[in-house]
């Protein structure tokens, strides 16, 4: 892996210290995790102990340390999304990827993620999937987009 | 855009803005907040933007992309200027039909209008919607004059103008005197005087003061920051320009949650035209003041809404409170005198400045004064984004502006207050909603969540939810918290799996009191309250859970049982076809049955089943 974007990032803030969240931000956005060089050399550049630095990388939920899949899938567990079936849509979506929230298909195909609010609760229950709300969920049109993504990758990949 | 330099120079600006406007005949504005995206509204957008291009109308039409209009379950909306005509549910295809019938010829289409389902009558403006009647939308109804990432929108809608009044006009000290006359109290949840904190901040020893602004909005179920800083960045900003002036602020930092990227994007924009247009930056409009903001982004942790865990976040450290024997506006940020207030705060500001202390105090009760932004959600049937005058009741806000139940259940509650809240029952649905009313009956304003509970939702559920949610967010620093509220889920666990006895309410409670009696930020001392509150109201729930192994709401999964009614089943398969566990048999026109050892209790088939044959005990 190529890290001369991370020297990038951490220049354009300036080696500040207040932008260390943007920074990790910026290098998770590029990288789609936060890899263990990449953190040396934040702390080396920003003068930090890699302590405190792999603290903040670790007290913090949007952070990961190990690369996310490449569809991400996150289901809303807020209270307005909860009274009205979120947990249920949960439940189906960890039937049909086999994993955890927190965690990746093998095949790196899937991340599930459950956060507590993502702030679209007049059409709960919610899901977020590779950057697109879905409202008034239920477990089967939950399956259903699951069904769709796999359905266009092995389209995709014929026509490959 | 030149650079203002004087107060002058900013009312010729808006001059030539409002000559160039009135040259466009008609504005459609398309409402781009979070709701409306998740039903399409960038399409519709991106659709009329083609269709003007196509017709040649750009001169005629201007189009907007706004912010939040509050009523988002009846997404995309659209809005015709002049005539104030108000469009709901709008998709793609319906847009050459508004070109041509309603802004050529001014003909309403009927499909697209609100039904009141009261009057049974089709509704034409927003005013007229009942949703909207009862409103005083002071500050989101400027979400729909503005396209947010235009500071010129703003200027044009008098933006700006409580920036000069008070940096060439007034004294620091008379622009705190003023927001102190007016009574305004700190919107994100605990109403702190917002002037008295000023004062405190302005007395404080330092050269360096710094301004922060909280948009770290993790209350569940509430969204009306981000409403607000995706809608209106520009009087978020303008409110906190004239806070740092009045308290001797010289570096400001908006703080958003990550979850919230387009408010990000939207606030980074206004920061940069503001700065470019030099309403940030140096010798602000000439007056010798100069200030500047910054963005601090979150990294998905709710304790962080607590100032002091805000504070070492900024600071590029792990989100833990600290103890705040030494107030934040003597030392914070960086150890140097801070002022923090949240999103809806900074954006009452210019309000107060523009019409004066007497006209902000004249809106809401005694002691809770101008108007509240609530995210009415959960079991209602408009849910979306209210303001109303402190003081209205919740029966107003529920039933006249909510329009009541969504689905045929009974409400039976409505939450407030976030985590930190509690349940309130309908039986005090005619309490006046402020700061002080809401504390009394067990529950508190929050950052103003409401998210409404009928007949279907388990109160026990919601209180292990909030414990669960805490227990998960507490940021493990001091014992009680960390400890006490595993221990408070595990106990209400067992509840809801019918595994409790008779004396885990007692423990529960016992834990509930030391947990507040002892954790020391703000997350644990007001943690246990969703379950007090539950308790106080709604006892009788957790013991047809305890004693009867019973729910009667039919959530708890572990208590409950679906089955099919053999004699209204009509033998449709609709269930079976849906069902993701393949549990329900039968053959088609004959009565169906679930095998219970395969059914996963997800409820998919009472949503679709047409003769209510589904049944859950």
């Amino acid at each position: 892996m190529n890290f001369e974007q991370v020297g990038k990032i951490i220049d354009k803030h300036q080696e500040k210290r207040t932008a260390l969240i943007s920074i990790l931000h910026e290098i998770q956005d590029r990288y789609n995790h936060l890899p263990e060089k990449a953190l040396r050399k934040v702390a080396s550049r920003l003068k930090m102990d890699l302590n405190d630095v792999y603290g903040v990388a670790t007290f913090y939920k949007s952070f990961s340390l190990i690369p996310k899949g490449k569809h991400s899938v996150t289901v809303c567990l807020g209270t307005a999304c909860h009274v009205r079936g979120g947990p249920k849509i949960l439940k189906e979506l960890k039937k049909q990827l086999n994993i955890e929230p927190g965690q990746t298909t093998p095949d790196k195909e899937f991340s599930l993620n459950a956060v507590n609010c993502l702030g679209v609760c007049a059409i709960g229950p919610v899901m977020f999937v590779d950057g697109k709300f879905y409202g008034e969920m239920n477990p089967v049109k939950a399956k259903r987009v699951i069904e769709k993504i796999n359905k266009n990758k092995r389209k995709n990949g014929v026509k490959s | 855009m030149n650079k203002i330099k004087s107060v002058s120079d900013l009312k010729r600006w808006k001059k030539d803005i409002i000559e160039r406007q009135k040259q466009v005949k008609t504005t459609v504005s398309v409402c781009g907040g979070t709701g409306c995206h998740a039903y399409g509204c960038k399409k519709v957008r991106d659709q009329f933007a083609k269709a003007i291009k196509k017709n040649k109308m750009v001169n005629k039409i201007r189009l907007r992309f706004t912010g939040c209009r509050g009523l988002c379950e009846r997404g995309p909306i659209v809005t015709i200027q002049p005539q104030g005509i108000f469009y709901q549910r709008v998709q793609e295809k319906d847009v050459p039909l508004i070109l041509s019938e309603t802004v050529k010829k001014g003909k309403l289409l009927d499909h697209l209008l609100y039904d009141d389902s009261v009057t049974k009558r089709k509704v034409t403006s927003e005013k007229k919607i009942p949703f909207y009647k009862a409103q005083n939308r002071l500050i989101l109804g400027n979400n729909g004059l503005i396209e947010p990432t235009e500071i010129e929108d703003y200027i044009g809608i008098g933006g700006y103008n409580a920036l000069s009044k008070a940096l060439l006009e007034m004294k620091p000290e008379q622009i705190i005197d003023e927001v102190k006359a007016s009574g305004l109290r700190g919107r994100g949840g605990a109403g702190f005087p917002t002037g008295k904190k000023w004062e405190d901040c302005r007395k404080a020893a330092g050269d360096m003061k710094y301004i922060i602004c909280n948009c770290d909005e993790g209350d569940p179920g509430a969204y009306m920051d981000r409403s607000l800083l995706e809608g209106n960045p520009h009087s978020v900003l303008e409110g906190m320009i004239m806070g740092a002036y009045a308290i001797g602020g010289t570096h400001g930092y908006i703080y958003v949650r990550h979850e919230y990227p387009l408010a990000c994007k939207n606030a980074e924009t206004a920061i940069k035209q503001a700065r470019k247009a030099g309403l940030l930056g140096k010798n602000i409009l000439g007056s010798g003041f100069s200030f500047d903001v910054e963005i601090a982004k979150g990294g998905g942790a709710f304790v962080c809404g607590e100032s002091t865990a805000l504070i070492a976040s900024i600071e590029g450290r792990v989100g833990e409170p600290r103890s705040k024997q030494i107030h934040l506006v003597e030392q914070g940020l960086l150890g140097k005198p801070t002022n923090l207030n949240n999103v809806e705060t900074w954006a009452n500001i210019p309000l107060i400045i523009n019409k004066g202390s007497k006209w902000f105090s004249s809106i809401g009760t005694e002691k809770s004064k101008g108007t509240k932004i609530f995210s009415l959600v959960g079991k209602v049937k408009n849910t979306g984004l209210v303001e109303v005058p402190m003081g209205i009741t919740l029966k107003e806000i529920i039933f006249d502006i909510g329009g009541g139940q969504q689905d045929g259940k009974k409400i039976k509650a409505v939450q407030t207050g976030g985590p930190s809240g509690g349940c309130i029952p309908a039986s005090l649905f005619d309490l006046a909603v402020d700061f002080d009313s809401l504390t009394k009956v067990g529950s508190m304003m929050g950052s103003g969540g409401m998210i409404v509970m009928d007949e279907g939702t388990c109160m026990v559920d919601v209180a292990k939810y909030f414990v669960h949610f805490l227990q998960e967010e507490s940021c493990g620093k001091c014992l009680p918290c960390r400890e006490g509220l595993k221990r408070m889920g595990e106990i209400l666990d067992s509840i809801t799996e019918g595994k409790a006895d008779e004396e885990s309410l007692a423990l529960l409670e016992e834990l509930a009191e030391v947990v507040a009696d002892t954790s020391l930020c703000g997350l644990g001392k007001t943690a246990p309250n969703p379950v007090l509150s539950a308790l106080r109201y709604f006892r009788p729930e957790f013991e047809a859970h305890i004693h009867q192994k019973r729910c009667p709401a039919a959530v708890c999964t572990p208590l409950i049982q679906y089955s099919i009614s053999e004699n209204d089943c009509i033998g449709c398969g609709a269930c079976a076809k849906v069902c993701p566990t393949q549990a329900i048999k039968g053959e088609k026109k004959q009565s169906h049955f679930i095998l219970a050892e395969v059914c996963s209790k997800c409820g998919s088939c009472i949503d679709v089943c047409k003769a209510s044959a589904v049944m859950v005990q």
